[in-house]
């Protein structure tokens, strides 16, 4: 197992930049998401770190090694795409057995059996072993591809959207099998998804990729709490954060095209009064009640099951508030609300950024 | 399962079988003319109008590969007898066997079939082979101006070959290329290696090069990569650019018969050139024909499956 560390690495295609000086640091036997939209650069810097691209600038340790100029076998990597990562032809035993039969290991046949046995039990493939890949559904053929990767004990996991491909219960499944995996084998992972789900409930730190820049990493309670700025605001979370543009005047905030003027905890010394700024609140930080201060009109109500997903409207301006599932609300009824003051995130009106930031 | 028939496909479908059936015997009337030709006694070959139903002789084929002359003089009744089969068919026709220490000698034929099987197999394996790998390159890798070297690799084909006979005969002659076996193999390999190229570039770019990084990643080098994983993915389309090229090779004309003579001469050359020789002998002349449409033929059906893959390609796969 290793660590892995980039230092301003940059990554041009032609004239367009997928990475910009991009540091980035995981530490041995962590599960570290990139997240990101599609063309953030997380595929691309999976594959810088795996060789199968090369950065046009900076450095890419493995182990405090600078790998620059080793080959893609000579990092001893593993990876898990998206599809298309099984051979086809092969059957699921041949797939296994595929890193293992390369000529840099040597390895007897017996040592290659045993391993690739040892690899289909811990995903529960063994029965499996004698199919051709093209018979496999989609959750076996991930569950082979993840196999291969673990049978050969590699020092870095790079898994590139391995769930996304999958039907939203089987994703659910194999998310939690995942974590487990890493869990017992102790392994580095690093993981690359659009999804903000599998971020926040399989990683230990999440890295949040815009446009080829980091904007935040940290635990995800960090990110989900503490949001550098809107951007990540709106990346973390089902629904996003609601971010309200408005202004401070007297210790409230004063969302003009909402007509609200709701309480909220001290603001930051660079808030001063009348500079723009969005407030920044969770839907869950939202709450209805009799005598709250904001008044807002139901648009949608969305039932989740254990809990409702409402889309309120206030003036121009719509936000999302979960309430219980118990809540008696109609659509196009007018209801009193309340936000919890102690939670409330300054942005910058102008650059998104968090007041309160480092 | 019920079947669903509209009117128009109830009528289409006897319409559509007829019309298959008219087509295909067109296209095969040649092949059956040709194949009763060869099999047909000498006087019935050129009878007017045309005998449909004979007694089919083999010997054609026997006088296709025996050197004969003349008979001055008839064999007696013993040597007659003494004759196997094949030498008394020769003796019919008013022909003897030319034999050298008691062996009976070959005609020229079985070296000019032989010499275009050893042209046409490698330059075939040469075009298809450099091919395959030329279009891995382009198809992988970012080459600098990839599209105008495609497109010069595809000029090689755009003006009739014929038409630089004169100049390439004047430069085989200076290398002493004329009438080799290298110098028909370069020729042929160099048509087909654009036609290689492109096609197999076509196949090549339909395999995903998650593969071939997979294989990377699993601790392979790129060309063990290409052995173990684009090799086996493109065997439609190294099946479908080695019949094609294979077919080229095996029918070219012209400049078989502008840079060969003897040693190296192939067979379409050979063959109508046998017509000129006294009267032209139509049955052994057809049966040289059959038996030159064999090795594309059987080539053709042992390829069969991924031909029709491979020609259909882009049709069947998404």
């Amino acid at each position: 197992m290793a660590n892995i560390a980039l230092k301003g690495v940059t990554k041009r295609f032609g004239n367009l930049t997928a990475l910009k000086d991009l540091d980035l640091e995981i530490t041995d036997g962590e599960f570290f998401v990139l997240l990101g939209r599609t063309g953030a650069g997380k595929t691309t810097t999976l594959r810088m770190i795996a060789g199968l691209e090369e950065p046009t600038s900076g450095q890419i340790f493995i182990d405090g090694q600078d790998v620059g100029d080793w080959g893609v076998a000579e990092r001893d990597v593993a990876l898990v795409l998206q599809q298309y990562s099984l051979y086809p032809r092969y059957t699921v035993r041949e797939n296994l057995a595929f890193p293992l039969k390369s000529p840099i290991r040597r390895l007897d046949a017996a040592t290659i059996a045993q391993q690739v046995e040892r690899a289909a039990k811990t995903l529960r493939i063994d029965h499996l072993l004698d199919r051709k890949v093209d018979k496999l559904s989609g959750g076996e053929m991930q569950r082979v591809s993840i196999g291969r990767a673990i049978v050969r004990n590699p020092r870095v996991f790079l898994m590139d959207e391995p769930l996304s491909a999958l039907d939203a219960k089987l994703r659910e499944a194999l998310r939690t099998e995942l974590k487990n995996l890493q869990v017992n084998l102790g392994a580095t992972f690093l993981f690359v998804t659009h999804d903000q789900v599998e971020a926040m409930s399989m990683a230990d730190h999440i890295g949040v990729l815009n446009e080829g820049q980091l904007v935040q990493t940290g635990t995800p309670h960090e990110v989900y709490n503490h949001p550098l700025n809107t951007f990540v605001a709106q990346s973390v979370g089902s629904p996003p954060m609601n971010l309200l543009a408005g202004k401070l005047d007297k210790g409230k905030a004063l969302i003009a095209e909402a007509g609200l003027a709701m309480p909220c905890r001290a603001a930051p010394a660079q808030a001063n009064a009348g500079s723009s700024l969005v407030f920044g609140v969770r839907p869950e930080d939202i709450s209805l009640e009799a005598d709250a201060p904001g008044e807002a009109r139901i648009y949608d109500i969305e039932n989740h099951g254990v809990e409702k997903i409402l889309t309120m409207r206030a003036g121009e301006t719509t936000f999302a508030a979960t309430v219980a599932a118990n809540s008696q609300v109609a659509i196009d009824e007018t209801v009193r609300f309340a936000w919890n003051p102690d939670k409330i995130v300054f942005f910058d009106g102008e650059t998104g950024n968090n007041l309160q930031a480092g | 399962m019920a079947a669903v028939t509209s009117r128009a496909q109830r009528i289409g479908r006897p319409v559509s079988i007829i019309a298959i059936l008219l087509v295909t015997a067109i296209f095969l009337f040649p092949i059956y003319w040709i194949g009763s030709t060869a099999f047909k006694p000498r006087n019935v070959a050129t009878s007017v109008p045309p005998t449909v139903f004979f007694q089919p002789e083999i010997t054609p084929f026997v006088k296709l590969f025996t050197k004969r002359a003349q008979l001055r003089e008839q064999p007696t009744q013993e040597e007659y007898d003494a004759a196997p089969w094949w030498e008394q068919a020769i003796y019919d026709g008013g022909e003897r066997v030319i034999k050298a220490r008691g062996e009976p000698l070959l005609s020229q034929y079985p070296s000019r079939f032989i010499n275009s099987l050893i042209v046409s197999v490698v330059s075939t394996v040469l075009a298809v082979g450099m091919g395959t790998l030329t279009a891995y390159g382009f198809s992988r890798f970012r080459v600098p101006g990839a599209d105008d070297w495609l497109f010069f690799i595809l000029s090689t084909r755009m003006l009739p070959p014929v038409v630089v006979a004169i100049p390439m005969f004047l430069m085989y002659r200076t290398f002493g290329l004329t009438d080799t076996h290298v110098g028909l193999i370069i020729l042929y390999t160099a048509f087909n290696l654009s036609f290689a190229v492109w096609l197999m570039r076509g196949f090549i770019d339909e395999i995903p090069k998650e593969y071939e990084e997979a294989a990377l990643v699993d601790g392979y080098t790129r060309i063990q990569a290409f052995y173990k994983i684009v090799l086996p993915e493109s065997v439609t389309g190294i099946a479908a650019t080695s019949i094609f090229s294979f077919i080229i090779a095996w029918n070219e004309y012209a400049f078989a018969l502008i840079m060969t003579t003897r040693r190296a001469q192939t067979a379409p050359p050979f063959i109508p050139s046998q017509i000129g020789s006294g009267l032209p002998e139509w049955t052994v002349i057809a049966a040289g024909t059959v038996l030159f449409l064999l090795p594309v033929a059987i080539f053709t059906f042992l390829l069969r499956n991924h031909l029709l893959r491979g020609v259909t390609f882009g049709a069947i796969r998404k």
